[in-house]
C-alpha cells in the first residue's frame, strides 16, 4: 500500500508532469492536547443526490496496534463510512494512504486519469470529513461545478479537527 | 458456553420476561463495526430507565443470533448478574446481524378448591401442568420479540427476513443506517401482514438526565409503515405492543403480541 506519488508531493517540490488542475488543500491544525493521534481524513466527491461519485482521498492506518487493527475505526469516519467505506475493500492504490501530520496537506489531483476523469457533467460537492482517536470529528464541504469552464477556487474553515481547506480547479 | 448461559437462565426463569411497565431490551456496545472478526458485546436487562441496568436481567433462553448468511449463531462468554445478562458476540461475517429473542409462551389461571393459581410456560406442557378438576380456566398466548442490529463492513438483508409468525418489524430504512435528522420508515406485520393502526412508542436512552421520557408516538398507517425523523443521535428504544384472537391453542382466548427493538441512530 503505497502513497501515490502525486498525493505525496508538497507545494514545495517540483511539479509533476501534467497540470496539476485539481487541487484541495488541507490544514490538520496542530492541537495541544495530552494524547495526540493523527487524525484519520477521508476526502471525496458527492453527487447532487449526495451519493459518493468519487473518493479522492482516505488517510488511516492500516497496521496492527495493541488495540487491533487501523481499520477499525475507519466506520469513525461516520459519513464516508455509510456513503463509500463500508462498501470499499481497503486498501485502495492511488487513494488510501496513511495518517498525515499537522500542517498543510496537498492533495493534488490529475483529472485526465483517475477517479476524476469518470465524473459525469454537474454539480458536486467536495467533502472533507476528518476524525481523531480520543479526539472531535469534523466534516466541511465545498460545492464546486464540473467540469469547471474557468478557474474555480472554494475555500472553508475548520473549526476544531480541521483547518482552512480549500479546493482549487484550473481547467 | 451456550449451556452456561442456559444454565445461568434457569436462575432468573421465574422472573416475568417482561414485568408490566418495565422496559425490556437488548444493548449491544456498536452497531456499525469494521474488521476480519471483530467482537461485540450485548447487555440483556429490563428496566424502568433507558439504557440502565437496574431491575433484572433479560431472560435469554430464546435468544437467536441471525448471521449475515442466514444461519445461527451462538452466544459467547454468557454471564449473568444480579440486573443484566451479558454475551459476546463474534462477528464473522461481513454484512448484517440480528440479535434478539423470541418468546412464545401461554399464561394460564385457573382455580382449583376456590384457589386461584397463575401459570407460565410453553404451550406444550400446558396440559401435565393443569391439574384435574382447574375451574374458570383462561389461557392467554404471549409471542414477544426483543431486537436489535448490527452490521460488520457492508450491510446486507438476509437477516431481517420476517419469520411470519407474530408481530415483526420489517425495516425499509436499513437499521443499521439511521442518521440524525434523517426520516427512517420501518414497517410492522403480524403474522406476515401489514399490521395497520398499530401504535408504536420510541423512546432514546439518557432518560436518567432528563426530566421526561420524551416519547415519540406514530401509529402505522394502511401498509404498516411508520416514518420517524430521528430528533438527536443516540441509542433509541421502540416498542409495540398489541392484542389479537388468533391463537394457535385451543384453550387461549386472546393473543398478546409485542415487539421491541434497540436502534442506534448516528449524528450527521
Amino acid at each position: 500500500m503505497r502513497v501515490q506519488l502525486t498525493i505525496a508531493l508538497s507545494g514545495l517540490l517540483a511539479m509533476p508532469a501534467y497540470s496539476a488542475d485539481f487541487e484541495v488543500n488541507i490544514e490538520i491544525p496542530p492541537l495541544k492536547v495530552a494524547e495526540y493521534h493523527r487524525p484519520y481524513v477521508a476526502v471525496w466527491v458527492e453527487g447532487a443526490d449526495q451519493k459518493a461519485a468519487a473518493n479522492l482521498a482516505v488517510w488511516y492506518s492500516n497496521k496492527d496496534n495493541k488495540e487491533g487493527h487501523g481499520t477499525k475505526w475507519l466506520p469513525d469516519l461516520r459519513q464516508w463510512w455509510r456513503k463509500s467505506g463500508r462498501t470499499l475493500k481497503v486498501p485502495v492504490d492511488g487513494i488510501t494512504g496513511p495518517t498525515r501530520p499537522a500542517g498543510k496537506q496537498v492533495l493534488r489531483l490529475d483529472t485526465h486519469t483517475g477517479q476524476l476523469a469518470k465524473l459525469a457533467p454537474g454539480r458536486y460537492t467536495l467533502v472533507i470529513e476528518a476524525v481523531r482517536e480520543v479526539g472531535g470529528r469534523e466534516l466541511l464541504k465545498i460545492p464546486f461545478n464540473w467540469p469547471a469552464n474557468a478557474p474555480h477556487t472554494g475555500k472553508v474553515e475548520g473549526s476544531s479537527e480541521l483547518g482552512t481547506v480549500s479546493l482549487s480547479i484550473n481547467p | 458456553m451456550k449451556r452456561s448461559i442456559i444454565l445461568a437462565m434457569a436462575i432468573v426463569a421465574s422472573l416475568p420476561l417482561v414485568a408490566s411497565a418495565h422496559k425490556a431490551w437488548l444493548l449491544p456496545s456498536q452497531t456499525v463495526i469494521a474488521g476480519e472478526t471483530p467482537w461485540i458485546t450485548v447487555d440483556a436487562a429490563v428496566s424502568n430507565d433507558l439504557f440502565y441496568f437496574n431491575h433484572v436481567p433479560l431472560q435469554i433462553d430464546t435468544l437467536a443470533i441471525i448471521a449475515p448468511d442466514g444461519s445461527r449463531m451462538a452466544a459467547q462468554n454468557g454471564s449473568t448478574g444480579k440486573y443484566r445478562n451479558v454475551f459476546d458476540v463474534e462477528l464473522t461475517q461481513q454484512g448484517t446481524y440480528r440479535i434478539g429473542t423470541f418468546n412464545n409462551s401461554v399464561t394460564a389461571t385457573w382455580e382449583v378448591n376456590g384457589e386461584r393459581k397463575r401459570w407460565r410456560g410453553d404451550a406444550s406442557k400446558l396440559a401435565s401442568a393443569l391439574p384435574t378438576g382447574a375451574q374458570k380456566l383462561e389461557v392467554g398466548q404471549n409471542i414477544s420479540r426483543v431486537e436489535t442490529f448490527v452490521t460488520n463492513g457492508t450491510p446486507n438483508e438476509t437477516a431481517l427476513k420476517p419469520s411470519g409468525l407474530g408481530l415483526e418489524m420489517i425495516p425499509v430504512t436499513h437499521p443499521n443506517d439511521l442518521f440524525a435528522g434523517e426520516e427512517s420508515t420501518m414497517r410492522f406485520q403480524i403474522d406476515g401482514k401489514p399490521a395497520a393502526g398499530l401504535k408504536v412508542e420510541i423512546v432514546s436512552g439518557g432518560t436518567r438526565y432528563r426530566n421526561a421520557q420524551d416519547e415519540i408516538a406514530v401509529t402505522t398507517d394502511a401498509n404498516g409503515e411508520i416514518k420517524v425523523t430521528w430528533p438527536n443521535a443516540g441509542m433509541y428504544w421502540l416498542d409495540a405492543t398489541t392484542e389479537d384472537s388468533q391463537v394457535s391453542i385451543p384453550q387461549a382466548s386472546k393473543r398478546r403480541l409485542g415487539y421491541v427493538a434497540t436502534l442506534e441512530v448516528l449524528p450527521q
